[in-house]
């Protein structure tokens, strides 16, 4: 794995102010994904609107323009409702983005906040026809007395116009709140995820859809558990996923019975008694589950590690992360500013051989599974200028600095969170959301899998 | 653990508590309404506060009246965290767990929740608009406070004491 990543200029996302301190928390990137064939990244925020950048095809006149991601089309994909039996807030930020395999010309992709999850559809429209009878240029209708022959329309090619339509919405399903989607490899199915309950839905129709799974007790205050994400198999339409609040993953099997409360496989690591904290719960808790590519393994994220599943042993994980063990002894002050609530998602490269998840001060890590090295980078203005490579960086313990780039634990930023990661399907590309900004990074060395 | 240690850990076990309260009241006003999750994290922080805070008030205490059986289950290791009893001392912590959202307020008294076995009257929409989640209007007895009021509850006085004072600016909230 090459750590010389090229720095494609970031892409300011959208009102941001010159004093970095201020962010517009409507901008704030809540949900990162491309599409199948890494073409299109679609970004979603808080404000409920979505982004989605296109690559640039390659260029042989320039070649160091090749794959630049643009701005594609924007559009608000949810607005802030209110529900009134509750009287409830329901957020526009969009929690996940999921694309649908693209069967036609046209794009589609679902979009999710707390409770209603909608199809979009994207299409070009790159001719539009003119010449018509009844109506001139601008669309008024023409004086009848000047019309003196008749013309067939022609379509005339035009300025390419993203046309953006919300083909399905899907409400009223979830009283909990929405944490993942997934589309099926059937194509035709998806599955949304609360924290107590799943659903299973046909893409077209959106009047009802099936409980796969109900761990609501028949008293809340048994409860012990919740659902934080889930995720279909990639190959295999029957299985899915689901992780919970205690650190547990469960695999389930649609064909065993039509309600999936009782597991195929419970994948849990037994817990180190010596490592009980006040807060032990809260770091265990699963913030994301990412099948591989290959459908081989799981890969989760809990507060300080990333840890990888082989789906045939269940009794512990194959390989455990460390991503930012420094803040083991700091998990009170963490608990105390809320950044203990953070959820980090994480990702898989193309090959499944290096994993990638976020950390605070604009830090990201990368995992070799294979060498077993890692590094650790920074998205941030500063040290990404277009080109330029990127510098590894390195968190010390407090007050040992050994070399001159090295950060010591105390004066990590907290509020400077990279929670949402992808990573291009096929290439070393990724896209990292800091706040409100957009980095995208190439490795232009090792551009291809190997 | 010696007394000192004790009171330590007693002081910031006090600390956590007061912290994970404030949290709790914070995440009533959130926009979007309660996080059950967040809730339900909140709400083992503070069981956990509790439990160490009970064990350590045990050790740190004079050496008198011979602790029950019960508190002596939870007290034993300090550093584990099974809670015996599946309902929670606190009310404050029955509320993030049974109420995931809309109840800012709303203490009107629930029917459904004052017997679990009575059949709900209420038609279930397509959204399973369960009101289970509503805290019953009558204060509850801690279970705790009948358990201790034989030995003349020691142990966790000033805490039920503030627990009490939580559960009424809670209902009133």
């Amino acid at each position: 794995m090459g750590e010389d990543t090229d720095a494609t200029p970031t892409l300011n996302h959208r009102g941001f102010l010159p004093d970095h301190n201020y962010v517009t928390e409507a901008d704030i990137i809540s949900t990162v994904e491309f599409n199948h064939t890494g073409e299109l990244l679609a970004t979603g925020d808080k404000g409920g609107r979505v982004v989605i950048f296109q690559r640039e095809p390659e260029s042989k006149t320039e070649p160091f323009s090749q794959g630049e991601y643009n701005v594609y089309s924007t559009f608000q994909s949810h607005e802030p409702e209110f529900d009134y039996l509750k009287s409830l807030e329901i957020e526009e930020k969009i929690n996940k983005i999921r694309w649908l395999p693209q069967q036609n010309a046209a794009h589609f992709l679902l979009s999710t906040n707390d409770k209603t999850i909608k199809l979009w559809k994207v299409s070009e429209r790159d001719k539009r026809p003119e010449g018509y009878n009844l109506k001139d240029e601008e669309g008024r209708i023409k004086d009848l007395s000047t019309v003196t022959s008749l013309q067939v329309p022609v379509l005339m090619p035009m300025d390419l116009m993203v046309e953006v339509s919300p083909r399905r919405v899907f409400a009223n399903a979830h009283t909990y709140h929405v944490n993942s989607i997934s589309v099926n490899s059937d194509y035709q199915t998806y599955m949304s995820a609360d924290d107590l309950r799943i659903n299973l839905w046909h893409l077209d129709i959106t009047d009802r859809s099936f409980n796969i799974v109900d761990i609501k007790p028949a008293n809340m205050e048994d409860l012990t558990e919740v659902i934080t994400a889930a995720e279909f198999h990639p190959h295999h339409c029957n299985l899915f996923v689901y992780s919970s609040s205690k650190g547990t993953l469960r695999l389930c099997d649609m064909r065993e019975a039509a309600l999936c409360d009782k597991h195929s496989k419970l994948f849990e690591e037994p817990e180190d008694p010596s490592a009980r904290s006040f807060f032990s719960e809260i770091i265990s808790s699963v913030s994301d589950v990412k099948f591989s590519h290959s459908g081989r393994y799981l890969l989760t994220r809990d507060y300080l590690t990333a840890k990888v599943w082989d789906l045939n042993m269940e009794s512990k994980p194959l390989e455990t992360y460390q991503v930012h063990d420094y803040l083991r002894s700091k998990l009170c002050s963490l608990y105390e500013n809320d950044c203990i609530f953070d959820k980090f998602e994480c990702a898989w490269n193309g090959s499944d051989s290096v994993i990638m998840t976020g950390a605070y001060n604009n830090f990201f890590r990368m995992f070799d599974r294979n060498t077993k090295r890692d590094v650790t980078l920074e998205a941030s203005r500063e040290s990404s200028k277009p080109r330029a490579v990127l510098k590894p960086r390195r968190v010390c313990a407090a007050g040992g600095k050994r070399r001159k780039d090295d950060i010591s634990v105390d004066s990590l930023d907290f509020t400077k969170k990279i929670l949402h990661t992808a990573w291009h399907p096929n290439e070393n590309i990724i896209a990292i959301a800091a706040t409100n900004n957009l980095y995208i990074f190439q490795d232009k060395l090792n551009s291809e899998m190997h | 653990m010696n007394a000192t240690t004790a009171m330590e850990v007693n002081a910031e076990a006090r600390r956590i508590l007061a912290v994970s309260i404030s949290k709790l009241y914070a995440s009533r006003s959130q926009r979007g309404g309660l996080r059950l999750h967040r809730s339900l994290l909140l709400s083992m922080v503070m069981r956990s506060a509790r439990d160490i805070y009970h064990s350590s008030r045990e050790i740190e205490g004079p050496s008198g009246a011979q602790p029950t059986p019960e508190p002596m289950e939870t007290s034993s290791s300090p550093g584990e965290q099974t809670v015996p009893e599946p309902q929670p001392e606190f009310q404050t912590s029955e509320e993030p767990e049974s109420g995931d959202e809309g109840c800012d307020g709303d203490i009107t008294e629930d029917k459904e929740n004052m017997s679990p076995t009575k059949q709900s009257r209420k038609r279930r929409g397509k959204a399973a608009a369960a009101p289970d989640f509503l805290p019953s209007k009558r204060a509850r007895l801690e279970p705790g406070e009948e358990r201790y009021a034989a030995p003349s509850c020691r142990a966790g006085e000033s805490l039920s004491a503030l627990s009490l004072n939580l559960n009424r600016a809670i209902s009133a909230f």
